[in-house]
């Protein structure tokens, strides 16, 4: 018998079964749907963190000059407190390493802290004021909507001009224009001069709710001690001058601090690289928790469909006997229990995939997750499906195949 | 009528014998006791027959249908069908001869209850590895010698008990066998369709076909040219009838 026979014969019986086909099926397409959506969520953090985190929280080409790295995941006390000891980065270190590269750069100082804007008697708790230099825009890809940014004059004399995140002059303002209104950041009073774009969230957490101003205006009291800043930011033209800056700045660096050669750095260079390694850990972890997951209700899937081909054999006893009867060989009615099972599971799976991208859809619409689909999931969606059918119907359908026709045919 | 002492143990026989049996046994081992069915049956049967095969209740007459329709094995004896010693063939080689050679007829007719008639009827070219529209016009073909050509698309449970007999008989013939082989054809039929199907073996015998069929009533083994009888594993009396 042709195997196209055999699956034209296998969607008949599950046509005529519906019901039980339904439930025997449910398991693989659960595996599979959880497959494809569980993917998808890993694929699209990925490329998301790879693509947009890194260069949001770090910008592109770009390193900095820290205390300790920002992106601190599992760092055990002992290294903490190892970081506190640290020295801070000061303004003329900043200055020398300015001074100092041979590598055309962009840099900026950058300070952070949270505090409280207001306007009148409304207020914006828990923003996050940044002092910074001028050309902390061009480097972190902040374009202004409204007004203008500070001008490297406006920084230099310490100008009390401020930028403001989308949230921050919604929520003071409302819809009224906030240029040249004058805000209080810590009870300093500021005067708006600009708008940066909406900036949307990553991974949940809004990315509008900041203030940005001069690193020597007055507010720099509010963040760091006087001459100390956070980072040092500086951005090469491509990856291969970042990593030249980088080395250089090394140096500068050391010999400012009269490291011994075989001593460790007491700052970092830090890149996005750091965030990457770390959610590469991340979705290996993903990577090999989701096929536990998958393999599970596959292997339960696999279970439930060979037990319902077993009772199908034990049903179809008679149905076989005759079969056998007029003439089919035990490799025919092992193949028609195998297409059948394989049916089933195939089915399933495609009702898997289906689901398992609509979920994928799903999760990307109406949660932070930015899922999107791997084909490589929707084949080996497929290969499973089929795999886990084969493997399932091979015992039922050999016992079918070996039932001796004559007893077989007297079953009631 | 045909004698049986004409053949001897090592000869091949005439080509006009369809089913040539010779001294076969069969027992069956059921752990404490040896249940010895047939006790050397020699039969011989010729194209075109139209034989009955009676007996009571454990005479061995299942057992020896189940024999000629290459269902199983003998313990010991010879079995030739259409020419071809089939007594010592294995498993798979049985069932390409069961689709080749024998048209079965059941009493509970064993048709696919989710099929249409003409699907059961494709059944046996499925088997023999017939295509889709040769299959199909062979299937049509035997459903119309029934007289079942407007019913094809109707399943089971939408025909009448004689209407689902037809269908069973269409299916035993679709392959051309060289022999009907039914049992009991009438046992879950009313007189009259039991007439009917009668009248459909009698044409077919008519037209030519050889046709075996185990039964224990009287009246329906009267349509046959030659009944056998079995007793006790042996054959008891073999003779032919006015039809």
């Amino acid at each position: 018998m042709p195997f196209f026979e055999a699956v034209r014969m296998a969607l008949q019986t599950l046509r005529a079964q519906k019901l039980k086909s339904g439930f025997s099926l449910l398991g693989v397409f659960v595996g599979v749907a959880s497959l494809i959506a569980a993917w998808g969520i890993a694929n699209g953090v990925n490329r998301y963190m790879t693509e947009k985190f890194a260069q949001t929280l770090y910008g592109v080409n770009t390193f900095q000059l820290r205390r300790r790295p920002m992106f601190t995941p599992n760092v055990p006390d002992s290294v903490w407190r190892a970081w506190a000891r640290r020295p801070r980065i000061r303004f003329s270190d900043a200055e020398a390493i300015s001074a100092g590269l041979t590598i055309p750069v962009v840099t900026a100082w950058q300070s952070s802290d949270q505090v409280t804007v207001s306007f009148g008697n409304k207020e914006a708790r828990d923003i996050d004021l940044t002092t910074a230099s001028e050309r902390y825009f061009d480097i972190k890809n902040l374009n202004i909507a409204i007004g203008r940014p500070f001008t490297g004059e406006e920084n230099r004399s310490g100008a009390p001009v401020a930028v403001l995140g989308e949230a921050v002059a919604k929520r003071l303002f409302s819809d009224r224009t906030p240029i040249g209104k004058s805000v209080r950041i810590g009870g300093v009073p500021y005067r708006v001069i600009g708008v940066v774009e909406h900036q949307g969230s990553i991974l949940g957490f809004p990315l509008d709710r900041f203030v940005v101003v001069p690193a020597l205006s007055p507010a720099q009291n509010l963040v760091n001690p006087p001459g100390i800043l956070d980072a040092f930011l500086v951005k090469a033209n491509s990856d291969l001058e970042m990593r030249e800056a980088i080395a250089q700045a090394e140096g500068i660096m050391r010999s400012r601090r009269h490291l011994r050669p075989k001593q460790d750095n007491n700052f970092v260079l830090d890149t996005s690289e750091g965030v990457q390694r770390f959610w590469a850990g991340i979705s290996r972890i993903l990577v090999t928790v989701i096929p536990g997951i998958v393999i599970v209700s596959l292997v339960i899937g696999g279970i439930v469909i060979m037990n319902i081909m077993l009772m199908a054999v034990a049903e179809r006893t008679r149905e076989i006997g005759l079969r056998k009867s007029l003439g089919a060989r035990r490799a025919d009615v092992l193949r028609q229990f195998l297409a059948e099972s394989t049916t089933i599971a195939t089915v399933g799976a495609t009702f898997g995939i289906v689901a398992g991208i609509g979920l994928t859809f799903v999760i990307n619409a109406l949660s932070p997750l930015p899922a999107s689909v791997s084909p490589a999931s929707v084949v080996l969606g497929v290969v499973m499906g089929a795999g886990v059918g084969i493997v399932a119907g091979v015992y039922p359908a050999s016992r079918a195949a070996r039932l001796d026709p004559i007893t077989a045919l007297r079953q009631e | 009528m045909t004698n049986v002492q004409l053949f001897r143990t090592g000869d091949t026989p005439r080509p006009d014998v369809i089913i040539l049996a010779h001294k076969l046994t069969r027992e069956y081992d059921m752990g404490s006791e040896l249940v010895r069915a047939l006790r050397g049956v020699s039969v011989q049967i010729q194209q075109n027959e139209y034989v009955a095969v009676m007996g009571p209740s454990g005479s061995g007459k299942s057992t020896l249908m189940n024999l000629i329709g290459c269902l199983d094995t003998p313990t010991s004896g010879e079995y030739w069908l259409n020419g071809q010693k089939v007594s010592d063939l294995v498993d798979d080689e049985l069932a390409r001869i069961r689709n080749k050679e024998i048209g079965f007829v059941f009493q509970t007719f064993n048709l696919l209850p989710r099929a249409d008639a003409l699907h059961n009827v494709e059944l046996p070219l499925i088997y023999a590895g017939m295509s889709g529209r040769s299959r199909r016009e062979r299937a049509v073909h035997a459903l119309e010698r029934v007289g079942l050509g407007n019913r094809m698309d109707h399943k089971p449970n939408e025909l009448s008990g004689g209407q689902r007999q037809r269908v069973a008989i269409a299916r035993a013939l679709v392959n051309e066998p060289s022999i009907l082989l039914a049992d009991e054809p009438t046992g879950n039929l009313d007189s009259t369709t039991s007439t009917e199907i009668m009248g459909v073996f009698a044409e077919l015998h008519h037209q030519g076909q050889t046709v075996v069929m185990v039964t224990h009533e009287h009246d329906i083994a009267a349509h046959a040219a030659r009944v056998i009888t079995l007793r006790d594993g042996v054959v008891a009396t073999d003779q032919a009838q006015a039809a």
